[in-house]
């Protein structure tokens, strides 16, 4: 990535969900991996998050659910980047949710899943992945 | 998803338009070959925001405060723009960005909008691109912009050379904040913030810098600005009034005072010497990249001396633009 620097993250809970555990291991995983990493913190709003993916301009949105929230958050999240003129954004997600909402939301654009006992390497991988695959922007 | 050309983007911010201001920033920050004359015609464009540094110590307070003054300066009408910049580790290169959480209740407002970025290696407490995202944010119309510099080390002057208002922060209770200032940051405050009086022991953080700042003004006093020294507390707001109406009035003499017309020149001064000192930096490393020089081996064979070869190099570094652009 020597063209473009470092893969820009923007790590994102949203909601009442307060489960902080999973995104903090990422984060650092995702630092380590050389990575530019800005969390959130809890409780943010889809307009919060949408707002802050764009004027940060990150490579990939990652959203870490594990309140079951998955199948009305995504659509909100896709809506107000489609607003900004923001549909290249890769977003990603992770956290725990059953399989058929993996699937819905898959369905709606997520371009990974990647829940609980995801080892941080495959995470950085597939994150790598996606962003070279996307090319330059 | 295809490539939007940056002068598109450009044109596209200037109307205020979030995405491409982002993406442009983006782009500068990447040095990608293709957004330069864009960002060369954008500078021509700017110079009505007020650029306010902030700097301090890690842990004193900045982001805090800086997210109590774009509030207070968002209600005065302002648009306001934030680039908020910390350390990029130096084993992975990665970074956790963590200024924006402390910011998190500006979270949805259009008129707000703040950038993080990783130093990357850039010495002097501001990024490679920092002054970039400036320009660009200006351009989108942002009236106050606001630089928060890492605060890790106890030079970072440059702010000063970086922003019309340059804010000093210290905190209570952190022991090395005035060790801090006695380093070098004492002369470069327009603006004295002691953060958290919320605290007991900031009254006496007050009075320490007060004492010093007597001493030191004994020496060098300016006639056009008093640079006071405010109490604030980003919890209860206490002093964030005093803060903005300091700001406002050093604005006002920084534009109208010969010192207002020096400081200028200063920031163009700094600007001009940070581009050059980049522009040899890539070149340096593009150079290097063309494989192991001759002038090397030279050197190493006692063939010549380091002066000598070091103003061969500098030449090579000017002649290579003609080459390959
Ligand atoms: C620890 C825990 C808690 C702790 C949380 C502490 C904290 N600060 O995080 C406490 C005790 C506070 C808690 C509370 C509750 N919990 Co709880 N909790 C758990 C538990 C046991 C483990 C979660 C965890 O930390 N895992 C370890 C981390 C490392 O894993 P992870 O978060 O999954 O992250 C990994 C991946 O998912 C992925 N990942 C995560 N985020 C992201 C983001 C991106 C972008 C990517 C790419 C990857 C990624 O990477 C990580 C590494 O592999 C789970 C059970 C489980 N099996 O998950 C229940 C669980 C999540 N909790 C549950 C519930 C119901 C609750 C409560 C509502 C209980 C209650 N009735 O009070 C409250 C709600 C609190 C709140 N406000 O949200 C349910 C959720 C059910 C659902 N989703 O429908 C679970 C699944 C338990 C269950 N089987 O019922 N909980
Ligand atoms: N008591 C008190 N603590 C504060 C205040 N402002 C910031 N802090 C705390 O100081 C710490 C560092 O704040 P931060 O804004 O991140 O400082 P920075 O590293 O200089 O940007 C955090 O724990 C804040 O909660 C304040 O006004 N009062
Ligand atoms: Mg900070």
């Amino acid at each position: 990535m020597t063209e473009t620097g470092p893969i820009r993250m923007l790590l994102a809970k949203v909601g009442l969900d307060g489960h902080d555990r999973g995104v903090k291991v990422v984060a650092r995983a995702l630092r380590d991996a050389g990575m530019d990493v800005i969390y959130s913190g809890l409780h943010r709003t889809p307009e919060e998050v949408v707002t802050a993916a764009v004027q940060e301009d990150v490579d990939v949105l990652g959203v870490s659910l594990l309140s079951g929230t998955q199948l009305t958050v995504f659509p909100r999240i896709f809506a107000l980047l489609g607003q900004y003129g923001a549909g290249d954004m890769i977003v990603v997600a992770g956290g725990v949710m059953p399989d058929e909402d993996v699937a819905a939301i898959k369905a709606m654009g997520v371009r990974a899943v990647l829940l609980q006992d995801t080892p941080p390497e495959t995470i950085v991988t597939t994150l790598r992945r996606l962003v070279a695959e996307r090319g330059a922007r | 998803m295809s490539y939007i050309p940056s002068d598109t983007l450009a044109e596209r911010a200037a109307r205020g338009e979030l995405q491409a201001v982002g993406r442009l920033i983006s782009r500068a920050e990447a040095g990608v070959p293709e957004v330069r004359p864009t960002l060369a015609a954008i500078y021509r464009r700017t110079g009505a925001a007020h650029v306010i540094g902030i700097t301090g110590v890690a842990g004193s307070g900045k982001s805090t405060l800086v997210a109590g003054l774009a509030l207070r300066l968002r209600q005065a009408g302002d648009k306001v723009g934030i680039v908020a910049i910390d350390p990029s580790s130096p084993y992975s290169g990665g970074s956790i960005l963590g200024d924006r959480i402390r910011m998190s209740e500006l979270a949805a407002d259009p008129g707000i909008f703040i950038r993080s970025m990783a130093t990357r290696g850039a010495l002097g407490g501001m990024a490679r691109a920092t002054l970039e995202a400036v320009d660009i944010l200006d351009l989108a119309g942002f009236d106050a912009i606001i630089i928060e510099t890492v605060g890790v080390g106890q030079d970072e002057v440059e702010i000063a050379r970086a922003s019309h208002t340059t804010i000093v922060v210290s905190a209570p209770g952190l022991g090395d904040g005035i060790q801090a200032i006695k380093a070098g940051t004492l002369e470069i405050a327009d603006i004295h913030v002691v953060s958290k009086c919320d605290r007991s022991d900031a009254d006496r953080t007050l009075m320490d810098l007060k004492q010093m700042l007597m001493l030191g003004h004994a020496a060098a006093a300016s006639t056009d600005w008093q640079v006071p020294v405010i109490g604030v507390s980003a919890y209860s707001g206490e002093g964030i009034d005093a803060l903005v109406t300091a700001i406002t009035r050093h604005r006002a003499v920084a534009l109208r005072s010969a010192a207002g017309q020096t400081r200028r020149l200063a920031i163009a001064d700094f600007r001009l010497r940070k581009t050059a000192e980049n522009l040899l930096a890539e070149r340096f490393a593009a150079v290097a990249a063309e494989g192991a020089p001759p002038l090397a081996r030279r050197l190493a064979d006692r063939d010549a001396d380091p002066y000598t070869l070091a103003r061969e190099l500098v030449a090579n570094l000017l002649a290579w633009e003609s080459k390959h652009e």
